[in-house]
């Protein structure tokens, strides 16, 4: 999906900015994000500057820029209750094969004042043209809204999809800071991060990078000891049961 | 104090969690069940995947079943042959109960099965035994003592071919009934995700006339014997018994089966009855509530795989 986009991107600078186009540079606050036991959740920065030379087409606004951070893709099934009779059952559902499992869009601006709606869904920019991309559902176009949506609206309550409309702030004109809040409940993995600049209502340069959630010291041990040693770990399990339940009994025993 | 769930994949309230497995262990510990039914919605509710939820309570169920075992064992309130005879029973009927699972799965109506199973169960069983633990306390007000059993009075089904006998339980029945009670049991525990020792701990008081305190010490072992099983199997198959949040359940959990024995002895035992007939009731109508109230959010999530 990068590679089209990204191709999408090039055929938008070659046919609408015949003059040389902006550059784009992009840095993020770390690449790697450690969970340790005490981990919450983490804040990174994607801070971005633009370069322009002699050449470069005058803008005659200003620049906006909206950063995608899309988490490990996840095959997710939605469920619909619905009444039968007097009980209310799953009935209906729908599954989705490649979601991001975390979505946040972050921007200068609010998208929809910035760019058309053809070029929102040309571009990816914002959640409802991410999520009502050809390539999100294997059911076709228009069928399943009430799942898409329901899909947005669950993510959202637990802060895994999110958009922040006015969160990237601009340090000078060309220099531009945008923050990255993960929720403790994001999964473990890549998650990439891809900036487009936005000019006069066309995206003039993109840029992507990205870094990695990875688990640390014990955490990682005892993850990769459930999932190489299945039965011990089984077993160590049921020896901590029996080995704390024979303890409180000895330490409590009153006769 | 927070701490982060390796496998669950998420940090958890260290307190929240001690506080809740001690008050699920003192319910087990007090009433000789598992406990599952209260534990497991309570981990769903703070955001742990279900199959963690499931897998890792198994392990608190064990720790605090080790407790009531031992603490029965001691006090020689545990018939040991009743419990093994019940243990195999047990066995035989999850197995076809995983079996049918499945089956119906295939089917497409396996949420309709459980749902409609489960209330009717509960709230029935719990209805009967309300009421008949009402009645007892009504003729008691009145001065009237009714015997629970009479002397040489036996239901017809203890009467049955391969007589066997239990002296810790003072029970001379034939094995039929308690091998179908083990194989029902395991069955419908299977079927509907529960450890069963909700069903058994009643069918013993009442079927067969067991004493309140033989029952409870007898039942710890099975749900001993039924969740140490469960366990290793869902760390085997699934890889979703997460150590951390098993050790912090454990420990609130043996503490609070401790206190939940010390309770039981000293509870009478109609009281015992009324008690148990409330929590069984109170989790049939739970569930009761919880499908027939128009829900909020019709809508539901869940994650099958994440590709790294």
């Amino acid at each position: 999906m990068s590679a089209r986009a990204a191709l999408l991107a090039l055929g938008a600078l070659l046919a609408c900015s015949p003059a040389s186009a902006e550059r784009l540079v992009l840095s993020l606050s770390t690449n790697l994000v450690a969970i340790g036991s005490t981990y919450t959740g983490a804040r990174l920065v994607a801070f971005g500057v633009i370069e322009r030379d002699g050449q470069t087409a005058s803008r005659s606004g200003p620049y906006d820029v909206v950063v995608t951070v899309q988490g490990p893709r996840e095959a997710i099934t939605v469920r619909q209750k619905e009444q039968l009779g007097p009980i209310w059952l799953n009935r209906s559902q729908q599954k989705f094969v490649q979601v991001p499992s975390f979505l946040a869009v972050i921007s200068s601006r609010p998208i929809d004042e910035t760019v058309s709606d053809v070029m929102r869904r040309r571009f990816r920019l914002g959640i409802p043209a991410v999520v009502s991309a050809p390539e999100f559902t294997v059911g076709r176009a228009g069928e399943g809204e009430q799942f898409r949506d329901a899909l947005v609206r669950l993510k959202g309550r637990d802060r895994l999809y999110f958009e922040s409309p006015r969160a990237v702030t601009f340090v000078t004109g060309e220099f531009f800071r945008a923050p990255i809040l993960l929720p403790a409940t994001a999964p473990v993995g890549n998650y990439d991060v891809e900036v487009s600049l936005l000019a006069d209502g066309i995206v003039v340069a993109r840029r992507n990078a990205s870094f990695e959630l990875v688990k640390t010291g014990l955490e990682e041990q005892i993850t990769e000891f459930a999932r190489d040693r299945p039965v011990m770990s089984g077993f160590v399990a049921a020896g901590m049961a029996l080995f704390f339940g024979w303890l409180a009994s000895v330490v409590f025993r009153r006769d | 104090m927070q701490i982060y769930l390796p496998i669950a994949e998420m940090p958890v309230s260290i307190l929240l969690l001690l506080a809740m497995g001690a008050a699920v262990g003192f319910v087990s510990g007090l009433f000789g069940i598992g406990g599952g039914f209260l534990m497991t919605p309570l981990l769903i509710f703070l955001g742990i995947p279900p199959a963690v939820a499931v897998a890792t309570q198994s392990a608190q169920i064990a720790a605090s079943a080790t407790t009531g075992t031992l603490s029965a064992f001691r006090r020689d309130a545990l018939d040991l042959k009743l419990a093994l005879v019940l243990v195999g029973g047990g066995f035989v009927g999850t197995s076809l109960g995983v079996w049918f699972f499945a089956a119906m799965r295939r089917a497409g109506q396996l949420e309709l099965v459980i749902v409609l199973s489960y209330v009717t169960l509960f709230t029935v069983l719990g209805s009967l035994m309300l009421a008949e633990s009402l009645r007892e306390f009504w003729s008691a007000r009145r001065g009237v003592v009714r015997l629970r059993r009479r002397a040489g009075e036996h239901p017809s089904y203890l009467g049955l071919p391969l007589r066997v006998r239990f002296p810790r339980s003072r029970l001379y029945s034939s094995l039929i009934p308690i091998v179908g009670l083990a194989l029902t049991v395991g069955f419908i525990g299977a079927v509907l995700g529960i450890g069963g020792a909700l069903i058994m701990v009643p069918a013993l008081l009442y079927l067969f006339r067991v004493p309140t305190n033989i029952v409870i010490g007898t039942s710890q072992f099975q749900v001993l014997c039924t969740a140490l099983l469960a366990v290793i199997l869902q760390a085997t198959l699934n890889g979703a018994v997460d150590i951390i949040l098993a050790l912090i359940l454990i420990l609130g959990g043996v503490f609070g089966a401790q206190f939940g024995a010390q309770a039981g002895r000293t509870l009478r035992a109609d009281l015992f009855r009324f008690l148990l007939a409330i929590l069984i009731l109170a989790v049939g109508l739970r569930f009761l509530i919880e499908v027939v109230v128009r829900p909020t959010e019709p809508f539901s999530l869940s994650i099958q795989e994440i590709r790294r």
